[in-house]
């Protein structure tokens, strides 16, 4: 047992392919995904409506273009014309004022901004949004120490994607892809790659059980796989400030079951393929792409037609996506996910006794 | 307890889709006896290895190793024997001691409990126990597959083909290796394509066509030729077969190394084809009565039993 594993683990160290495969993939992954959507932002071009046209407003308009994040592109006199300029392209972002502005600011009226974003690009809306708010903010608190804070009331509208799908989602979805492949797709090849080259004949003539054989097979790929999920959130954590709302413990419970699930079914997979080529084409086909494509990590489910919606329930993937996105950001327990958990929790099963039940004693002749 | 036979086999048949790959086959291998399948590619002898070793169901019929069932006891089998199969099947990517040690560890042992049953075979390898065994050579290979198959001190030996694309000097020393190793008491099984190593088994059955033609002592094989053996050639050895097989009372007339090998169905006497092939214009026709050997046994069943039932 231990000669197995310690066999295994050759194997992978000794592939220069198979280590690029697993410890490229997921750094280019993570890196690729995080920058692509970018958390900076430098002159964002951005329009004033400034409707009040007092010290307060113009203090405010100031302040924001002398940040560096923005640039005036135009001023715009009337409402109407709001829509017309987002349509132009350019601009990403309308600051309106109320008229009185400065007025009901120094009588201690509430007062608001509204702040209209092209959210078409939904994380940099996010960030515009957020770094306009904070400079308006800013100044309300310096004006009035002592009620600044609630007298402004920073309205927001995001236009075109309101509801923001795709902010951090690179993260969980990034997880939940690689661990598919480098568990699944891997453990699959490494299986079939054994009838393949013939070893597997002298290793059924032997007297290892096939759990025995299972489990040294798969136990290399569940640390090697744990180590690339903690690698993908020691990334998102350092380099893209991705937070950990909910419990870490909780987290990294639910990758090894989702790394589990992924496992069995990569042996599931190479109990009906005789070659690394099936074995491949298979995991590519039945896994990688229905993982990218209908789990919700790059198209929203609500958005697609019913009947993929309702496929998209047996996407092992679709389950942990919600569940990484309920901790990691929303921060909730166990007790927001104990479905889904669940539902895990049956496919692994599943998944394991088709293996065992398929996993052939003699050869497949 | 009563030592049971190695290996018993009744009428083992298997069939993959519609190609029957072995009809019938019966037979019985001894305690510490070194057994050979000879035969041809397609003969069957791998199904047959494959049918022994508990890695296919026949069809109809059975098997037993050491009186265990192939079918039900497989597990037990799997404990006790050695298999080495036709391609090279070991881990290329691991070294020569790694693989050594892995297959000492899946089956419970290590290499120094054994290390006496493969000292002679593995010390012409050990200068190389740190290379991969994928950039060995075909023969070094070879001694590798059989030290990783002898580790765990199999009571019987399944080898299948070990010595197809060796070199003839490594296949000599193979065999001594294996000769050896029967002192041992492990009984050996072992399938070749090459019929003049059936005269190192102490029995062999012929296999053509998924049967087995023949089963005997190499020597016994050789002593129940029927006719006499004539090696014939000339100087125009283009046209020599032919002439010869349009001789009457022909049984057969075939190529073997330089010469063709000739078989009446009388007792002919060599003037009489001396004369035939002059008239057909040979010159220098040296015949020569010689000793047959198993592959003369080999092609002689073969012509008899395509006349016997000729589809």
């Amino acid at each position: 047992m231990k000669g197995f594993i310690f066999k295994e683990f050759m194997h992978i160290f000794r592939d220069l392919r198979t280590m690029v495969i697993l410890f490229g993939m997921p750094i280019a992954q993570v890196l690729l995904f995080g920058f692509a959507i970018t958390n900076e932002i430098n002159n964002a071009d951005i329009a004033i409506l400034d409707q009040a046209k007092d010290v307060a407003s113009t203090e405010i308009t100031n302040k924001l273009l002398s940040s560096g994040y923005f640039r005036l592109h135009e001023v715009i006199d009337d409402p109407n014309q709001i829509e017309a300029s987002f349509e132009k392209g350019t601009i990403k972002e309308v600051v309106v004022f109320e008229p009185h502005f400065a007025e009901k600011l120094q009588n201690g009226e509430k007062t608001t901004i509204q702040l209209i974003t092209d959210a078409s690009d939904p994380n940099t809306a996010n960030l515009i949004n957020n770094y306009t708010a904070g400079i308006i903010r800013d100044y309300a608190m310096k004006s009035n120490p002592n009620a600044g804070r609630t007298l402004v009331n920073v309205e927001t509208t995001m236009l075109y994607n309101p509801e923001l799908k795709g902010v951090f989602m690179f993260v969980p979805g990034t997880i939940t892809v690689l661990l598919m492949l480098v568990s699944a797709m891997m453990t699959s090849i490494s299986i079939a790659r054994e009838k393949e080259l013939g070893t597997m004949e002298v290793l059924l003539v032997s007297p290892l059980k096939p759990s025995q054989i299972i489990i040294g097979k798969v136990l290399p790929y569940v640390v090697l796989s744990f180590i690339n999920a903690l690698l993908i959130l020691v990334l998102a954590y350092t380099v893209f400030a991705m937070p950990i709302q909910g419990s870490l413990l909780l987290l990294l419970l639910q990758t090894i079951l989702f790394i589990v699930m992924a496992l069995s079914l990569g042996i599931f997979i190479s109990t009906v393929s005789n070659t690394q080529q099936t074995a491949m084409l298979l995991s590519m086909f039945v896994l990688m792409l229905p993982t990218i494509l209908l789990s919700g990590f790059i198209f929203p489910i609500e958005n697609m037609p019913l009947p993929l919606q309702i496929f998209s329930n047996i996407m092992p993937s679709k389950w942990f996506i919600i569940i990484v996105k309920n901790i990691m950001l929303k921060g909730l327990g166990m007790g927001y996910v104990w479905k889904e958990t669940l539902i895990l929790i049956g496919m692994t099963a599943l998944f394991i006794l088709l293996s065992v039940k398929k996993f052939n004693i003699r050869l497949n002749k | 307890m009563k030592q049971q036979p190695a290996v018993v086999a009744n009428d083992l048949t298997k069939s993959y889709k519609s190609q029957l790959a072995l009809k019938k086959v019966s037979f019985q291998i001894e305690n510490g006896e070194l057994f050979g399948f000879i035969g041809p590619d397609g003969a069957g002898k791998t199904t047959l290895f494959h049918l022994l070793t508990t890695l296919l169901i026949p069809d109809t019929g059975s098997a037993s190793v050491r009186g265990f069932d192939t079918v039900a006891d497989y597990a037990a089998i799997r404990k006790i024997v050695g298999y080495m199969p036709g391609r090279f099947s070991l881990y290329q990517d691991l070294t020569v001691e790694e693989n050594l040690n892995f297959f000492a560890g899946i089956f419970n042992t290590t290499i120094a409990e054994n290390y006496h049953l493969i000292e002679d075979i593995y010390k012409q390898i050990e200068p190389f126990k740190t290379r991969r065994a994928g950039k060995l050579s075909g023969g070094m290979k070879q001694k590798l597959a059989l030290s990783c198959a002898l580790i765990h001190k199999p009571e019987v030996l399944f080898l299948d083909e070990p010595t197809t694309g060796v070199d003839a000097v490594s296949r000599m020393e193979f065999w001594e290796m294996l000769r050896k190793l029967k002192q041992q008491g492990i009984t050996i099984v072992v399938s070749t394509p090459y019929m003049d190593e059936a005269a190192l088994c102490d029995r062999v059955a012929l296999m053509q066509n998924g049967e087995i033609m023949l089963t005997n002592t190499p020597q016994r094989i050789v002593d129940g030729f029927k006719g006499e053996l004539l090696a014939v050639s000339s100087d125009n050895m283009f046209d020599l077969l032919h002439q010869l097989e349009n001789i009457p009372d022909t049984a057969a007339a075939y190529r073997f190394g330089d010469r063709i090998h000739y078989v009446s169905e009388r007792n002919i006497d060599p003037e009489i084809i001396q004369k035939a092939l002059a008239s057909s214009g040979q010159k220098n026709v040296v015949i020569e009565p010689i000793t047959p050997v198993i592959e003369d046994c080999f092609i002689m069943l073969m012509k008899s039993k395509s006349k016997n039932d000729p589809n």
